[in-house]
C-alpha cells in the first residue's frame, strides 16, 4: 500500500525498524565495553561507533587489535566483512538512485544490514512508492538504531572498566560472531565456505601477522563461489 | 594492546573512510549499472568466509586459559551456533552462548 507522504513512509519505517532495538542494543554495550577493556579510551570508543559505525567491522577489527596484529591487516580484515554492503548499495540503486546526492551520502554512512534488509523488501513489492518515499521509510527504520548505537557505545565505555574477570568476557566476542553468522548457514555454499574457513583458520593460525585469517577468508570465499556457481550451473 | 594514539586514529580514520566508500559505492559512484554475477556470487560470501577463521582458533585455543582446550567455551560455541542455526536469531544465539558458558565455568569451577 501507498504512502500518502514521506512522513508516512518515514513513521511506517520507524514502526517497522523498532524491534532491531533489542537486537542492536547488546551489541552497542557490548562493543563499548570489550574495547574499554582493550584499553581503548572513550574518544577512540566513540570515534569507532561514530565514524565506522559498522558493528561487524568494529568487533573484527577490536579482536585482532587485542592479538597485537599489524594495522594493515586490521584494516583489510574489517573491511572484508563490510565488503557485502557493497551489494547493499548495489541493490540500491534502482530504487533510490535518482535521489539527491546529500540524501545519498547520508544512506550510506546510515547502512546497517537490518534497515537495508527492511527497506529492499518494501522496495521490492510496493511497486507504487515514489523515490522521497522510498528514502524517508529507509531513515525511519535507521532512526532509531543509530542513536542508540552511539548511546549504548558510550555507556559500555563508562562501565567498561567496572565488570569483573569472572564474566569471562573474552569470550563474547567468538560468540558474537558465531551469533552473527549462524543464521546464514542456509546453503551448502556457505555451508562449505564456513567449514574451509574454519579448518584454514585453525591451520594457518600461527602464521605470521595474522595474513593466514586473510589466506583462509580467500580460499572461502573462492569455495563458497565456485559451489554456487555449480550448482547453479547443474540446475540451468 | 600496544598500539599508539596515533596508529589507532590513523586505523579508525582509515576505517571509517573505507567503509563509507563500499557503502557509497554503488549507491553514489558507480549508479545503476548491472554487476556481473562473478562478483556478487563472491561478494556474498565475505562475512561466512572471514568470521569463522577469526573465530575458531579462539574456541579452540582461548587465551584465558593459556590456550588451552576449554570443554565450557568449547560447548559454548556450539550452543551459539546451534541456536543461531535454529531461530535465525543472533540475539537468542548470544543469550545461549554466553549462558552455556557461564553454566559450565559454575559447574566446573
Amino acid at each position: 500500500m501507498p504512502f500518502p507522504t514521506p512522513r508516512a513512509a518515514f513513521l511506517e519505517g520507524l514502526k517497522n525498524g523498532a524491534p532491531f532495538v533489542i537486537v542492536v542494543a547488546p551489541f552497542a554495550l557490548l562493543f563499548g565495553v570489550l574495547a574499554t577493556e582493550a584499553g581503548l579510551n572513550v574518544a577512540e570508543v566513540m570515534g569507532f561507533s561514530v565514524l565506522v559505525i559498522a558493528g561487524a567491522a568494529q568487533f573484527t577489527a577490536l579482536q585482532l587489535m587485542s592479538e597485537q596484529a599489524p594495522t594493515v591487516i586490521i584494516l583489510v580484515s574489517a573491511l572484508a566483512v563490510n565488503l557485502r554492503m557493497a551489494m547493499y548499495s548495489a541493490s540500491l540503486v534502482p530504487f533510490v538512485g535518482s535521489a539527491p546526492m546529500w540524501q545519498r551520502v547520508l544512506m550510506s554512512y546510515l547502512m546497517f544490514d537490518q534497515n537495508y534488509a527492511l527497506s529492499i523488501t518494501r522496495f521490492e513489492t510496493d511497486h507504487e512508492l515514489t523515490v522521497p518515499q522510498r528514502v524517508a521509510y529507509y531513515f525511519g527504520a535507521v532512526s532509531l538504531v543509530a542513536p542508540l548505537w552511539y548511546v549504548l557505545t558510550y555507556a559500555g565505555a563508562v562501565v567498561g572498566q567496572r565488570i569483573p574477570e569472572q564474566f569471562a568476557l573474552d569470550f563474547a566476542v567468538p560468540v558474537t560472531f558465531l551469533a552473527l553468522i549462524a543464521p546464514a548457514l542456509r546453503t551448502v555454499a556457505h555451508l562449505g565456505a564456513a567449514l574451509v574457513s574454519v579448518v584454514f583458520g585453525l591451520l594457518l593460525a600461527g602464521v605470521p601477522y595474522n595474513l593466514g585469517l586473510l589466506i583462509a577468508a580467500s580460499a572461502a570465499i573462492l569455495t563458497g563461489a565456485e559451489i554456487e556457481r555449480r550448482m547453479t550451473r547443474g540446475l540451468a | 594492546m600496544t598500539y599508539s594514539d596515533n596508529q589507532i586514529w590513523f586505523l579508525i580514520g582509515a576505517m571509517a573512510i573505507g567503509t563509507f566508500l563500499i557503502r557509497f559505492s554503488f549507491l553514489g559512484l558507480v549508479g545503476d549499472r548491472k554487476l556481473p554475477d562473478w562478483l556478487l556470487r563472491h561478494l556474498r560470501y565475505t562475512p561466512v568466509a572471514v568470521f569463522p577463521a577469526l573465530v575458531a582458533p579462539l574456541v579452540m585455543w582461548p587465551a584465558a586459559t593459556g590456550g588451552q582446550p576449554d570443554p565450557a567455551r568449547i560447548l559454548a560455541a556450539g550452543v551459539t551456533l546451534l541456536i543461531g542455526y535454529r531461530t535465525r536469531s543472533a540475539l537468542y544465539a548470544i543469550i545461549g552462548g554466553l549462558g552455556t558458558l557461564y553454566a559450565m565455568m559454575a559447574l566446573l569451577g
